[in-house]
């Protein structure tokens, strides 16, 4: 069953503060994780993995590169959703 | 035909690590390559590692750590009918470092072999060790971690002259009764399909490693493997003492560990000031440990060795 926006957003939130400690409120979609929550690449790995267990979509270290913000994350998630 | 009379179990009697004595610290490799101290720390966790001198050897550190463990073992050399050396960065394949080792030691005409099972050597070794004593094949049993990674290393790698270093750490394994058992079974198992992620290629070759793909295999595919040692040794990770992995990088340590369930488990950060030693890194790490008396005799502490091959082994051992 597809998730709605919001609680792609919510679970990534949830995600990205217990992989960085950085809170779920400042998880908002036009954040980059480099520049605005000072997240590297290794935590993006934790976040890929941890998405792949909460959302059961796939993000590989090729595709990863490319995710810059959190809307990206959730613009991803959402895709992969619909055609799963 | 007959077979040998085992024992119950097995245990360790002692531990004892070396180091060699030159430190280098992350500013003095940003001399030589584009790195700075900030960034190895938070990405790796290391803040100095120890390197080995030019005409160092892999057998001098081995023998080091063990004479130590041997000593604190109160057994002499006339008592240790098996040495194990965990290495995979030997000077050269023949002779091997074990039969070196034990001719140093003073220990006459032992079993005496090298494992190669790169950074998780030291439990391989371990379970062997532990299984052999418990058959009867062996009565004591030396076991060293021992790496001079230096030599392996291209030091105008920025990605892999950062994290590898020197150092040997090492046991003195031993019969138990039932009551005292005191090294678990252990879980070992490979993914030969990921041979290329870390890798020296050849003789004039250095040490290359997909460290992003390492990264995501180990904190995904390890935790299972310990808790699994933890089941099958009968402890709970809630009880356990410490957490010892092997040392590859704070990042994945501290991953790993969030998974375990143990939050009170002391978690081993040796990386810190060791660098990644591959199989010396879990010896090195439990040695201090215990010379800090950080974890007390007869605590549970669970071990989890990893590396190349890839290979990995984990089991739970009693403090001694």
């Amino acid at each position: 069953m597809a998730m709605t926006e919001q609680e792609i957003l919510a679970g990534l939130g949830e995600i990205v503060d217990e992989v960085a400690g950085v809170p779920a409120d400042q998880v908002t979609p036009d954040k980059s994780f480099v520049d605005d929550l000072d997240i590297d690449s290794l935590s993006m790995v934790e976040i890929a993995v941890a998405a792949q267990d909460k959302f059961g979509v796939e993000i590989p270290d090729d595709q990863l590169k490319n995710l810059k913000t959190v809307q990206d994350v959730v613009t991803y998630v959402q895709n992969a959703e619909v055609s799963a | 035909m007959r077979v040998t009379d085992g024992t119950a179990g097995a245990r360790i009697l002692a531990f004892g690590g070396y180091q060699p004595a030159r430190v280098v610290t992350n500013d003095e490799i940003a001399e030589q390559v584009d790195t700075n101290d900030e960034w190895i720390r938070s990405r790796v966790g290391i803040v100095s590692r120890r390197i080995a001198g030019p005409d160092e050897t892999v057998a001098d550190m081995a023998v080091a750590a063990g004479g130590k463990a041997l000593a604190a073992s109160g057994l002499s050399p006339a008592d240790i009918d098996l040495v194990i050396v965990a290495t995979c960065t030997p000077e050269a394949p023949i002779p091997n470092t074990a039969a070196t080792v034990a001719t140093r030691l003073g220990i006459v005409a032992p079993g005496a072999f090298d494992l190669n099972a790169a950074c998780a050597g030291f439990c391989y070794a371990l379970g062997t060790a532990s299984d052999a004593v418990r058959a009867g094949t062996s009565r004591h049993v030396l076991v060293i971690g021992a790496e001079k990674l230096s030599q392996w290393v291209d030091w105008t790698d920025r990605s892999t002259c950062i994290i590898f270093a020197d150092g040997a750490g090492a046991a003195v394994v031993g019969p138990a009764d039932d009551a005292d058992v005191g090294i678990g079974p252990v879980v070992w198992g490979s993914d030969g399909g990921m041979a290329d992620k870390i890798f020296i290629k050849d003789r004039q070759s250095f040490i290359v490693q997909e460290g992003q793909a390492v990264f995501r295999w180990a904190t995904t595919a390890l935790h299972p493997v310990a808790l699994k040692a933890c089941e099958r040794a009968g402890v709970a990770p809630g009880e356990l003492a410490a957490f010892v992995p092997h040392q590859a990088n704070l990042r994945i340590i501290e991953a790993i560990a969030r998974k375990l369930g143990a939050p009170q488990a002391l978690l081993a950060t040796d990386i810190i000031n060791s660098g990644n030693t591959s199989s010396a890194s879990i010896p090195l790490a439990l040695s201090a440990m215990i010379e800090r008396g950080e974890v007390g005799s007869g605590s549970p502490v669970l071990l989890l060795g990893f590396g190349a091959g890839i290979s990995y082994a984990a089991q739970v051992i009693t403090v001694p």
